[in-house]
This record gives C-alpha cells, structure tokens and sequence, in this order.
C-alpha cells in the first residue's frame, strides 16, 4: 500500500465537497467517502442538495425529511468506538423558512412570504438564491453556531455536490449574490461563507471516469476551482476496469498473438471444455478489454499530470449496494481520502 | 385473493408477470426518421448517458437519408462541436460541412422523388441570447431596453436554474416556426438540457406560467397599480420584511423589473403553451436516453409515465453504453471456479496479492507472472463481463416489465468517445441495428 492504513490526507477538512460528471458516481463516491470517514470515528453528515433522494436509495432507507437522520456506522476500527454517518437532504424552501426563522423574527410577516409566493419565488425563480440557500445550510452544519440550539456537532461534512460542469458557480456563493445584494446582512453572510469554502478547512474532490468527456470535464473544473480560488482536494478515478492481464499480455491480446494452444490446454486441464467457441470468445473479449485499457491508460496518465492527488475505485460489475459501499469505503480509507 | 391462486389459470395472466423477459418490442429508427410526419424528435433523459451524441448521430442519420434537419444542441462537447462547426456559439443553425446525403450523387435516385437532398444544420443553444430575443421581440424598443438593463434580469437570464430549460423550449418554438414559415428544415431533433431531473423541461413552461400568474407579481405590481385595497394588509408585511432581509435597493430592482415584464407576460404565456402544445401535437417523437444503470433507468421511467400522462408521443428507449454480451456460454460462476482452479494449481500462487507493492497507485495490472495465470485472467475477465451484462439485462428486463410495449433499442458502449461524423454515422448504424 502506498499510505499505510490509517495516514489521512485530508485531516484538517471539515467539509468534503464531491462533484463529477453526471453518470460518474459521485453519490455512490460522496456515501462511500462518508462511510470512510465515519469508520475513523468521525461523526459525519452526508447532504444532499438535488432532491433525489439518492441518499435513502444508496443506505437503503426511508425517504429522507430535512432533518438530520442517522443511517449508518462506521466500520469498528482498532476497537475503538465507531463514528456514525447523519444524512441530511436539503430543501431550499424548508432551508429559507429555517434562515429566517434563526435570523430574523419575522412572526406573522414571515407566514405572509410563504402565503405570497415569495418563498416559492426565492427558490424557484430569484436566481443564485437557491444555491445560496442550499450552500448556507451546509455552511450553518459545518460551522454551528449559538442560533441553532441543541444541534449535534460533526467532525466533517461530506457534500453530494451539483455536477463538475456547476460546482464552481455553486460554492461561488458572493459571485452568485453580488449581482442582488451589494450591501447588507446578505452580502456579509455570503462573504462569510465564502470564506470557509476558500480555506483549507475544505477540499472539493471531483470523481471521473477514466473516458474522454468525464477527464476532460475534470481538467476543466479544476482550472475553474482554481481561478475561484476554491481549494482543488483529489480525484476519484472510479469504474476502473478490472486489471487480470499484466501489460504484456494486453499488448500481445490487442496484436491477436496470444498463445491460443496454451490457454486450451490450460482449460482442458482444469475440465473446461476448450472448444473453438470459448477460445475464440476469450480472445475476443481480451482484445476488447486490451483496447479500452489502452484508452483507459491514455486518460489516466492526463490525470496523473492534473498534480492533484488521485484515488481509485474498481467498477463493480454487481452494482453498488449497501455492503458494496463499505466496501469502496475501506478502499478510499486505505488509500487515505477518508 | 388467495383462492385465485389454487384455482387453474383460465386468463392470460396480466401484470408484470405476464411480460416475457427481453419482452419489448425493437424500436425501428430509420422508420422513425423515414416517416415524413416525424417534424420533431426530442432526445431525453438523465446526465451523462449521451443524450447529445444520440440526437446529433440520429440528425445526421435523418440528413443522409434525405430528411432536412436542424439539431438543437445544448452543452456539447467541445471536440464534437468542432466536427460539427458549431463552437461559436451565435445561436443560429448553421450548415454541417461532410455530410453525404444517399444515392444524390448517385444514378439511383428515384425520379418520382423531387424533393432537395438531405441537409444537416447544427446550433448550440445560447441561454442569454434567447431570452434577449424574446424580450426585444416581445415589448417595444424603449421597454426592452429597460428590461435588458435591469440588473435583475441580468442575473436571470445567465443563471436562473430553469432558464436553459425555458430557453431551450423557446427555441425549440422558434425553430419551428421558421421552419413551417421558409420551409428550411423537415425534421427538428432536439437535445435536453443537463438537469437535475429529465422532467424540469417539461416543467419549464408550466413553472414559468404559474410563477407570472402568482400572487407574488400581483404583490410586485401593487405599488405601480395604485393602492389594491385587497392586498393592503398582507402588503405592508411583506414588502417590511422583504426590506428586512434583502434591504430596499433588491427590492426595487425586482419591482422595477417586474413592472417593465409586465407587458410582455401575456407573449410569455402564450409563447410557453403554445411550445408545449406542439410537443404534444403529432409529429413529435420523444426518444428517452438512458443507460442500463438503476439511476438512469429510474429517471426514464418516471419520463416514460410522465409522457404518456401529458398525452406526448414516446417514441422508444434508447439504452447506451451497454455492455456487450460474450458469445461463449460459459457462466461467470464456472469460469471463476476454473481460474481458481488454475490458481490452486500455480506453484507460486503466493506472488500475487502480498507483493504486489503499489497497486493502488501504479497503473500496471498486478504481477502474475507465468502462463497459467493468462489463462485464469482471461476466465475472470470473462466472469466480470458476464457478471456485468446479466445485471444490465436483469435492470432492462424490470424496466420493460414495468414498461411493456416501451420499443427498445440497445446500443453497445463503443471503445472510445465520438468526435467526428464517422462516429456519429456508427453510433447511427447502431441505433438502426446495421
């Protein structure tokens, strides 16, 4: 192993931010990045923010409220007493109604908003507020502060983030109410936000397959963190495919000079019958798989100039369910994301 | 209903038992674009399954054989649009360059067929642009000069979470009607927007609709209306706190640029409805875009239910990157209990997991040395492939259970990415099952 287990290269983050290209993995990546951290000990909230429920879906649980739910725990580690990971979907309108309610009495007024549409108007239509909305809860869990009595404290948030193509306009929070608020409570709460998603108390990791379209979103997404100055954590190569031929092997199955009289005496040795048609499936399927491992190499070397640190996750052929999830935790735990 | 059970089954079972598995009918592209009464073909589904690649290999498709078309495309990649002389986004279709209509050079062309050749145009949509041109169309000169500059507006048109797929519509709209109008185009295909969920363009209009209708533009509006005895009360409240928490110069640009879209909502509206209107009118064919993963297929089913409860024509399922089925019958379980046996058999068995140093971050496949062990990887491989393709024909199979009657077609994940028409034209053949 290159880290041992247990080295973490993101201690000092509170707030993990995952994103990808849609099809990616990025939730299944952000639950098993949770789990990870919640089998170090860490109490962890996992958020969503698209409404789709893909939280309960992956944990196999109720449809989430907005309210902080545990689902999970972590792994035992060394003995020592497990973390838990809390899941939390959040809704911009039950997200302003509860801004409002912490920041402002607004009493009968505030009802009167909902009753005029303003609510919906907010986080429907008024641009960048939903944004600002949904990122301010996720600033209010990492950072919580004497408004919010009672609320349970965690070690690290992990955010299943809007895609590679968004993210940046997503955290970009005083970008986003710049054009709206030039001065005033708004104004300096984004700022304060922004803050926290500038420092090292954050990381936003990108998760990629390694194809052309998704590697090339992430070489884009990392030159536009960057000009924001929002701090690049890793990428997560995930779907690799299987790696059961050393190079040479997959040379020769591209060039069709596999030994075909060996691997049949291999398989009638073994009682599989080596007839012309598995031979010939084999060898097919080994110069297919030999053709997409090349590609595979050409992207993954472009991610390993990107000079950010890389993780990687095997492609399941089963899918992923709950038990496949702890799994890629230990995987992303070992390699030291989590 | 337990006693059914006992009894002998005298009627043709019903429900998702009686679907046969690989029970849905071929979806027959080429009929699909053949078909003259095929005016627009709109491509949805969730991110990431190649929706925009599917409708520029099926426009093309349409153009090389003999159909005139226009694809509407929303977020290609860059390498795509280039082949397709469509990286300068100025949001007007313009000729593809290198496409070979059939049988127009040759001999072979039918006499009794007059029509032009086959053409291909491609845009790219540009969000703000649109959204300029419906206001500049919609309200006077002096009035769209105000909307244009209201800082309100700014920041709607260019990041609005519905905008694109309002806009997206709207050309659609606009597409169409130039087309009917010069005759340029027979065949509209059209991408959808990245969102969060397949159905946000379907909602788009109806958002927009209710949110102009809401009693929050009323309550904009009051002030400029004169006193509205009726809103009085809850007035002062909301404006109060309105003033409390986005301070009064936010609020005057809202009201400012409500006021100024006043005139032009009744054009909104109508314009809305009457694009949704031609979705549902005949010669539309929606085609849902997935991939045989459970997100992907959720998200085409709730599309498949949402279109057939909208009255809009589905015209099939289109499910990419599938995995390609091996032709040997060996089973995964029988190939990895051989490789295994293999294993057993290698004298060294012990160089593999433990000393492989690394293989977390090198990008070589671990160091199995020796012949029996090529033998082994090829069974795993073989176990892996088929492992993954019966899971994917097991998630089509509830899909089309689920769905029955939902015409499929199943294209292969192809190696490597398309980025030219020879592509396309391959990704096209697939689709037709060439």
């Amino acid at each position: 192993m290159s880290t041992p287990s247990g080295s973490r290269d993101w201690p000092r983050v509170q707030l993990h931010v995952v994103t990808g290209k849609g099809g990616t993995g990025k939730s299944t990546v952000a639950a098993a990045l949770a789990l990870g951290l919640a089998s170090q000990g860490q109490c962890v909230l996992l958020c969503e923010v698209e409404g789709r429920q893909g939280i309960a879906r992956m944990f196999d649980v109720d449809p989430l409220p907005y309210d902080e739910t545990r689902i999970a725990t972590g792994l035992v580690h060394d003995g020592e007493q497990p973390g838990s990971v809390h899941a939390l979907n959040i809704d911009p309108e039950a997200a302003l109604l509860e801004y409002l309610a912490m920041y402002y009495k607004l009493g009968r007024a505030g009802r009167a908003l909902d009753r005029f549409g303003v609510i919906e108007f907010a986080t429907t239509i008024a641009p960048g507020v939903r944004d600002v909305l949904l990122t301010g809860k996720v600033f209010e869990a990492v950072r919580r502060n004497s408004r919010n009595k009672g609320a349970r404290q965690y070690d690290a948030v992990v955010l299943d983030a809007p895609p590679t193509g968004r993210i940046t306009q997503f955290l970009n929070v005083s970008e986003q109410v710049a054009g709206l608020a030039r001065m005033g409570p708004i104004k300096s709460q984004a700022d304060t936000m922004m803050t926290l998603f500038r420092s090292p108390r954050t990381a936003v990791h990108l998760v990629t397959i390694c194809e052309e379209m998704p590697v090339q979103e992430t070489t884009d997404g990392i030159a536009e963190l960057r000009a924001a100055r929002l701090p690049v954590g890793g990428v997560i190569i995930n779907q690799l495919r299987p790696r059961d031929l050393p190079p040479e092997q997959l040379a020769a199955a591209r060039a069709g000079t596999l030994d075909r009289t060996v691997i049949a005496k291999d398989l009638t040795r073994v009682g599989v019958d080596a007839d012309d048609e598995l031979l010939d499936g084999l060898l097919a399927e080994a110069a297919d798989h030999a053709e997409r491992r090349a590609l595979e190499s050409t992207q993954h070397r472009l991610l390993s100039d990107l000079d950010t640190p890389t993780y990687e996750l095997p492609r399941l052929p089963g899918g992923v369910d709950l038990g496949a999830l702890y799994e890629l935790a230990a995987t992303l735990k070992e390699q030291g994301l989590a | 209903m337990s006693s059914a059970r006992a009894r002998p089954r005298t009627h043709p079972r019903v429900g998702p038992l009686a679907a046969h598995p690989h029970g849905s009918p071929a979806l027959d592209v080429d009929a699909l674009l053949d078909d003259r009464e095929t005016g627009i073909i709109v491509c949805c589904g969730a991110g990431g399954v190649g929706k925009t690649t599917t409708a520029a290999a099926l426009a093309l498709r349409a153009a090389e054989r003999g159909r005139r078309v226009v694809v509407l495309t929303i977020d290609p990649a860059r390498r795509l649009a280039q082949s397709m002389g469509i990286e300068e986004l100025d949001n007007t279709p313009r000729p593809v360059v290198g496409v070979s209509p059939q049988g127009t050079s040759s001999t072979d062309q039918p006499d009794d067929q007059p029509d032009e050749p086959g053409r291909l145009d491609a845009m790219m949509l540009d969000m703000k642009r649109t959204f300029d041109e419906v206001v500049e169309a919609q309200a006077s000169p002096e009035k769209a000069a105000q909307i244009l500059a209201n800082p309100f507006y700014i920041a709607l048109s260019s990041s609005f979470a519905g905008t694109q797929e309002y806009m997206a519509m709207e050309k659609l709209g606009q597409l169409h009607r130039d087309a009917k109008q010069s005759g340029s185009h027979d065949l509209i295909v059209v991408d959808t927007p990245p969102s969060r969920s397949a159905l946000d363009f379907l909602d788009a209009p109806e958002r927009l609709s209710s949110f102009l209708d809401g009693r929050f533009i009323k309550l904009m509006l009051a002030p400029a209306r004169g006193p509205a005895r009726l809103l009085s009360a809850g007035f002062s409240l909301v404006t109060g706190a309105l003033t409390k928490v986005i301070g009064g110069q936010m609020l005057a640009d809202v009201q400012a640029f409500v006021a100024a879209l006043d005139t032009v909502f009744g054009g909104f509206r109508q314009r809305a409805q009457q694009t949704y209107a031609l979705l549902q009118a005949r010669g539309t064919a929606f085609l849902v875009v997935a991939a045989p993963e459970p997100d992907a297929l959720r998200e085409a089913a709730y599309f498949v239910e949402r279109l057939a409860g909208d009255g809009m024509p589905l015209a099939g399922l289109i499910v990419n990157r599938a995995g390609t089925p091996p032709s040997e019958s060996l089973s995964a379980e029988a190939a990895l209990a051989a490789a295994e046996r293999l294993r057993a058999e290698d004298p060294d068995p012990a160089s593999t997991d433990s000393a492989s140093t690394d293989s977390a971050s090198t990008d070589s496949d671990s160091g199995e040395d020796g012949h029996a062990d090529l033998t082994a990887g090829l069974l795993r491989l073989h176990a892996d492939r088929a492992r993954l393709v019966s899971r994917e024909q097991q998630l089509r199979d509830r899909f089309s259970a689920a769905h029955p009657g939902v015409a499929t077609v199943v294209v292969p994940a192809l190696a490597g990415d398309v980025h030219d028409l020879t592509g396309l034209r391959r990704i096209g053949a697939l689709l037709a099952r060439e």
